[in-house]
């Protein structure tokens, strides 16, 4: 087991599968399809994504650099939040995005009942270390634990 | 961060519950990156991304609701993204149904919330706001409040404004408060550029294939693009701008970039030149092999690749009139050449109202439409985003189209050899 130290963008303590992608989240690519056709799994759909093309998103730890393309990201990760098929919580190596901070903080200050904690700047350490299939533990103060 | 006490009186509800979320969102989420504190917007118009009433996203037009009914409106009127349905592009009765049952249920309503938000008009819907013809130009140093990547890295980079590559419903806040926390892009240290990017190629490189190799390599970062020069020359006119247009919404939706310089003809990089360089900056040299790399990594996601498109979009970000009397006189010299006289494929070539408006009326126009060309307003992405599209067979020469949907990307002269039944 390893621990990181990251930022705390979202408030939240939470245990889940990581799922993890090596290069920028297409927001808008990855989510459209589940939010439009009733995907509750939120299977990435981003045909440019060779690390999340076709595995499910929601429930999992999200581990990814940043996210990237289009600037409707912020209102789609909002929409997935809003709607149950958010990740369990999205866990960045780098300092996170403006379209993705967009989308935490609106989750945050406008939707009552839901808790998707965000932690940033883990590190590269961390994105190398993590694969799919591990058990991510985020606890208070931005503490990551990968085993 | 330091609110003014204007700002903070709404911040403490003084304006009512609504506005304080509405100042809350903008201050937490300038925090993330360090603003100090909020700036006004001086640009005279808005651009919002979000023009499609996907039902899908309900739980936003629960939110504008809650800012209608409070009467937190725009404080500048906005242009928006363009619609995502057109009767004049084909579509098959399923199609039809999908579109209009399920996938946009919502327009007509989501429509109405826009009008009631500050809409600058009815023909307000297109990506390429700052087309002459459609007037939301925004002067070099504008602090706006924009969403669209390829509008934010157009305003930024070929403008000189300073926006932020703002998400949807962000973008809208902003102008309802009347400021933006201040970081990045609106800032002279964050649009440093921390990549030089060296073009060395034999010809001409085509926009959306050079912007996108750009957009994966630099990813959010700031490029200066030394090498250009030689092939658009030193003057932003129409077509350096048509160019750069299409370029720019390569390398935000191929990555993300906000705001790039290009030697010698963006006006920053005109007027500070290389002094816009960050220390330590990376280079990126980009020849015909790396171009030619990069085109034959795109992943081809149709179930048989070698099927006959079935439709042509061009036009993503939309057309400037420069690049539709282009296309216009390309497209009459090939179909000559192949001895036919109309396009082989439907081809839809898009462009803002107001641009097809003045577009239709010229000779041009009536040669493109005479054709079979058929011209909208559309987005394609939006008619793309839904399993029927994307089992068809489309093609586009938009590196953007091609990033989000199943659309298969081809150079500008491969798609005029296609659509004209040449050699290909």
């Amino acid at each position: 087991m390893k621990t990181f130290k990251g930022r705390v963008v979202a408030p939240g303590t939470i245990s889940a599968e990581a799922v993890v992608s090596h290069e920028g989240l297409n927001t808008l690519a990855s989510f459209q399809k589940a939010l439009q056709f009733g995907d509750k799994t939120a299977t990435c759909g981003d045909q440019n994504n060779k690390d999340l093309y076709n595995k499910k998103m929601a429930g999992k730890a999200l581990c990814l650099p940043k996210t990237i393309g289009s600037t409707t990201g912020g209102l789609v990760l909002y929409c997935a939040c809003s709607m149950g098929r958010q990740p369990a919580c999205m866990l960045f190596s780098e300092p996170i995005d403006s379209l993705a901070a967009a989308g935490a903080v609106l989750a945050d200050v406008w939707l009552d009942d839901v808790t998707m904690p965000v932690v940033d700047s883990l590190g590269d350490e961390f994105l190398a270390y993590v694969q799919d299939g591990m058990t991510i533990t985020v606890k208070d103060g931005g503490v990551v634990e990968v085993a | 961060m330091k609110l003014t006490q204007e700002q903070q009186a709404i911040l403490d509800g003084k304006q009512g519950a609504v506005l304080a979320k509405v100042m809350k969102t903008l201050v937490q989420y300038g925090e993330l990156f360090g603003a100090e504190r909020m700036v006004p917007i001086t640009g005279e118009y808005n651009h919002l991304v979000t023009s499609f009433g996907l039902k899908a996203l309900t739980p936003v037009y629960d939110l504008l609701d809650q800012l209608i009914g409070e009467m937190a409106v725009s404080k500048q009127k906005f242009t928006v993204d363009p619609r995502p349905l057109d009767p004049n592009v084909p579509s098959n009765p399923i199609q039809d149904l999908v579109f209009k049952k399920f996938m946009y249920s919502r327009q007509k309503e989501y429509e109405e919330q826009l009008k009631q938000l500050g809409i600058a008009g009815d023909d307000a819907f297109t990506c390429t706001c700052y087309m002459d013809e459609v007037g939301n130009i925004p002067k070099e140093g504008d602090v706006l409040s924009w969403a669209e990547s390829s509008a934010v890295v157009y305003a930024n980079s070929v403008l000189g404004a300073r926006c932020n590559r703002n998400s949807g419903i962000i973008d809208l806040m902003g102008a309802v408060v009347g400021y933006v926390p201040e970081f990045g892009l609106l800032t002279d240290e964050g649009r440093k550029a921390t990549w030089i990017v060296e073009v060395k190629t034999t010809k001409k490189p085509e926009a959306q294939l050079l912007g996108s190799a750009i957009g994966m390599k630099v990813m959010e970062d700031v490029p200066y693009v030394v090498g250009l020069d030689k092939w658009l020359g030193t003057e932003l006119n129409d077509e350096a701008k048509s160019y750069l247009k299409d370029f720019g919404a390569a390398t935000a939706s191929n990555g993300a970039v906000g705001l790039y310089h290009i030697d010698g003809l963006t006006p920053e990089a005109a007027r500070l030149g290389r002094s816009l360089i960050a220390e330590g900056a990376q280079t990126y040299v980009i020849d015909d092999a790396e171009l030619q790399r990069v085109y034959d990594n795109y992943p081809i996601i149709w179930k048989n690749p070698d099927k006959k498109p079935k439709l042509c979009f061009v036009g993503c970000p939309h057309l400037s009139k420069t690049q539709l009397v282009d296309w216009s006189n390309k497209i009459q010299a090939a179909l000559r050449k192949n001895g036919k006289s109309k396009v082989v494929i439907p081809t839809v070539f898009t462009a803002a109202p107001q641009v097809l408006k003045e577009f239709e009326g010229t000779m041009d126009g009536y040669r493109l439409k005479k054709a079979g060309v058929i011209l909208s307003y559309i987005c394609p992405l939006m008619y793309m985003n839904n399993p029927l599209s994307t089992s068809m067979p489309v093609i586009t020469s938009s590196n953007k189209l091609r990033t989000y949907t199943s659309a298969r990307y081809y150079t500008d002269e491969e798609i005029l050899d296609i659509i004209t039944g040449g050699d290909r």
